[in-house]
């Protein structure tokens, strides 16, 4: 019998399975759906459907819009938390980073719940407020997606080239305008990737802060509660494809700056 | 106006960290323009640090660094004309060569004149042009050897030519200064001669003054106009190549610059020392009796006949490096290294003799006693042709002495210092002297005693083995008692040789 031997190769068996599973099988049964109708029959109806469809395209942009300013919300609020937390000899500064980390450890439910209680208490009716508050309630559950990158690639950066920077002539202002910014982009980028995908489809926050607003993870939900997969999973291809897309253009961004490309998580 | 021909100078320039550690102390250096000054020193000795503060990175504690007169001491780096080469180069990985060149020339303003319409002319501050840029980018990469870089990512370049692109971005500034940190560090030695070179002939084309810092001895010599040796924060000596190798002012120098015999001498005469069991003819003039160190470079000793020079020894090592041979002699407990064309056989007996320029005496500068000891059964410790009692438990930490003389460590463990040989430390002024010879722990005669100032400072000469003991003492003596020595017993330091067991 022929002696069992250790292969690297095997390595990957674990996530292969884990792959096949829960990955291709059900990505088979969307495409298989989307394409179906209820009666099984090969169809293109979804998808001229969703493009017919102005509520559809009108939760698109919405959700689009929300990610979008989320996002700008974070980055807003990470880069000068993360250039502080990276750039300064403050001694508590891990302190500082584990305060901004810390929610991540507390149960997600357990933390909108209490943002509800607050934002109740500084607005009274919150849903009053659908827009403001599902912005206000993603940049909390997704800031420290955005600080953690910007954090490590701004760490990483090479403290001699600010000091080169500053020797050639550069004041404080445009040092970080002509390096520091230019450097930490892949960091900007994997962050903008981190916080802007997931906003897009986490309608749980929202459903937790009794918005009636819905955005696309809420549609998706609404026709799959209504027991309408075909229409539900080619809205979850369509935006299967977007995500694709964006991540590709973002992609293209940071491999211009390759020799840093570690810091894109 | 100020005196311009040095266009820098540090006046009593101090460095003292957040941790209290003094890098750099009562520096005071004067640089002429257009020199190339080089920093010499083992790492850690603050070489860096004080280019640091010349560049603008680090401001001093006390102290002034005067540029053209002026003080520039709490400048920033970029309102600094002076320009940087960092050792790890530096060049921004975002850019490419032509970019990382035009990084100082962009943001730089200049005064252009024009004439208007009417003929008036006016003044007007503003930005370089296109074309300006250009030229002088190209000059630039010329200087450096790198023509048609301009487009290349710096991530493509080999570590040679990021290094001269790191030259090019600071040259094109036309710095007044260029600080040059160990430059020439992460390259390979074929490289970094070329570079030496190539470093050399750029300064003198460029006429610019070169501060340039490096740990390399050889590097020093060969492209420095001035050398400035450093150990530990403080300056040892300044010179050209030739003074400080020729020339070296203590034992750090001696050693620190090329390889050195160094030997502890005693002059016996005018211009005579005494070194190594011989006397030698010398050209320093020191007191007699005065204790000195002798430094030999290994070129200087010529080998002859046993019997036709000043010493006789036994061939212990040869090896051939190439132009030369490097032989070790051994002269009773002494060893001496000689680099020759010529060589002996190993363990032939050989002579050696030495010319007095070839002899270079030091003072020796004195604070502690420094010997070589051995604990005895009784734990005392004998050194220095003396027996003396002494703490052992000092020699581990928390231990305890049983009642039956063996040392307890904090561990518990039981050891038996008997025959540990230790280095004893004691300073020149926990040295008591006294009438009753046999009191002391040691016996010698008064050899040597200097007046300074406050108190007289003695040596005194064991008769067996001729070990010293420096000490001071306000009390007045005469050369030639015979005296104890007497040591108290909390003032003898004791540390743990390092053998092969606990290296």
């Amino acid at each position: 019998m022929k002696k069992f031997r250790f292969n690297r190769s095997q390595l990957c068996i674990p996530y292969a399975i884990f792959l096949i599973f829960f990955v291709i099988a059900p990505l088979i049964v969307i495409v298989y759906y989307a394409f179906t109708n209820g009666q099984g029959q090969f169809t293109f109806n979804n998808l001229t459907g969703f493009f017919a469809n102005p509520n559809i395209l009108g939760t698109l942009l919405y959700s689009f819009t929300l990610a979008i300013v989320t996002t700008l919300v974070c980055l807003i609020i990470a880069y000068p938390t993360a250039y502080i937390l990276a750039r300064s000899n403050f001694k508590k500064k891990y302190v500082l980073l584990l305060l901004f980390i810390l929610p991540m450890w507390i149960n997600f439910t357990l933390r909108i719940t209490a943002l509800k209680e607050i934002l109740s208490v500084l607005e009274g009716n919150i849903s009053e407020y659908p827009f403001l508050n599902s912005v206000i309630g993603m940049t909390f559950d997704f800031l420290p997606f955005m600080i953690l990158p910007l954090y490590t690639s701004l760490l990483k950066l090479d403290k001699n080239l600010l000091e080169a920077a500053s020797d050639l002539g550069a004041n404080k202002f445009t040092v970080f305008l002509r390096v520091t910014l230019p450097l930490s982009v892949p960091g900007i980028i994997s962050g903008i990737t981190m916080v802007l995908l997931p906003s897009m489809t986490n309608y749980v926050v929202l459903d937790m802060l009794y918005n009636s607003t819905y955005i696309m993870g809420s549609l998706i939900g609404s026709y799959f509660s209504a027991y309408d997969w075909n229409n539900g999973s080619m809205i979850s291809l369509i935006l299967l494809i977007i995500i694709f897309i964006v991540t590709l253009v973002t992609n293209r961004f940071s491999d211009k700056d390759a020799n840093n490309r570690g810091a894109v998580l | 106006m100020k005196d311009c021909a040095n266009i820098i100078e540090l006046i009593g320039v101090r460095k003292v960290f957040d941790d209290e550690t003094v890098a750099v102390d009562n520096f005071n250096l004067e640089v002429k323009k257009g020199e190339f000054v080089t920093f010499l020193g083992p790492s850690g000795c603050g070489k860096t640090t004080t280019l640091r503060m010349i560049a603008g990175f680090d401001i001093p504690t006390s102290g002034k660094i005067l540029l053209n007169g002026e003080d520039i001491s709490n400048l920033p780096p970029n309102k600094r004309p002076v320009n940087t080469v960092f050792q790890k180069y530096a060049l921004f990985p975002h850019l490419n060569v032509y970019e990382n060149i035009a990084f100082g020339l962009r943001l730089k303003k200049v005064e252009n004149t024009y004439v208007n319409d009417a003929g008036q002319t006016y003044k007007k501050v503003q930005k370089l042009s296109k074309t300006e840029i250009d030229k002088k980018i190209k000059t630039a990469l010329e200087i450096v050897d790198l023509e048609g870089f301009e487009k290349r990512s710096v991530s493509t370049l080999s570590g040679g030519q990021q290094q001269r692109i790191a030259i090019a971005r600071a040259i094109v500034n036309e710095p007044e200064i260029l600080l040059l940190d160990e430059p020439l560090g992460a390259l390979d030695l074929k490289m970094r001669k070329e570079m030496q070179i190539e470093l050399k002939k750029m300064h003198e084309r460029l006429g610019i003054t070169f501060i340039y810092v490096t740990h390399d001895q050889e590097e020093a010599l060969t492209m420095s106009d001035k050398i400035v040796v450093i150990n530990d924060g403080e300056i040892q000596q300044i010179g050209t190549p030739t003074e400080i190798y020729n020339e070296p002012i203590n034992t750090f120098v001696a050693d620190f610059i090329g390889e050195s015999n160094i030997f502890n001498g005693t002059v016996v005469g005018k211009l005579k020392v005494k070194f190594c069991g011989a006397s030698f003819d010398c050209l320093d003039d020191y007191e007699i009796n005065q204790l000195v160190d002798v430094v030999v470079r290994p070129e200087d000793i010529k080998i002859c006949k046993p019997g036709e020079g000043q010493l006789k020894g036994k061939v212990i090592s040869s090896v051939f490096k190439g132009v030369h041979y490097e032989t070790t002699v051994e002269i009773g407990k002494f060893e001496i290294v000689i680099q020759s064309t010529r060589t002996a056989e190993l363990g032939s007996i050989i002579g050696l003799r030495i010319e007095p320029d070839g002899i270079h005496l030091m003072e020796k500068v004195y604070t502690v006693n420094k010997y070589d000891g051995v604990i005895t059964k009784t734990n005392t410790v004998e050194f220095g042709d003396g027996e003396f009692e002494c703490d052992v438990t000092q020699l581990y930490k928390n231990s305890t002495l049983d009642e039956e003389g063996y040392l307890i460590t904090e561990s518990g463990e039981k050891l038996d210092l008997t025959g540990t040989e230790v280095t004893v430390e004691v300073d020149t002024h926990d040295i008591l002297m006294t009438d009753d010879e046999e009191a002391g722990g040691a016996q010698g005669n008064i050899i040597s005693m200097i007046y300074k100032g406050d108190h007289y400072r003695y040596i005194v000469r064991t008769e067996e083995n001729e070990e010293d003991y420096v000490l001071s003492c306000p009390d007045l003596w005469n050369t030639g008692d015979l005296v104890g020595i007497i040591i108290p017993k909390e003032k003898i330091k004791l540390t743990l040789k390092l053998t092969e067991e606990n290296k």
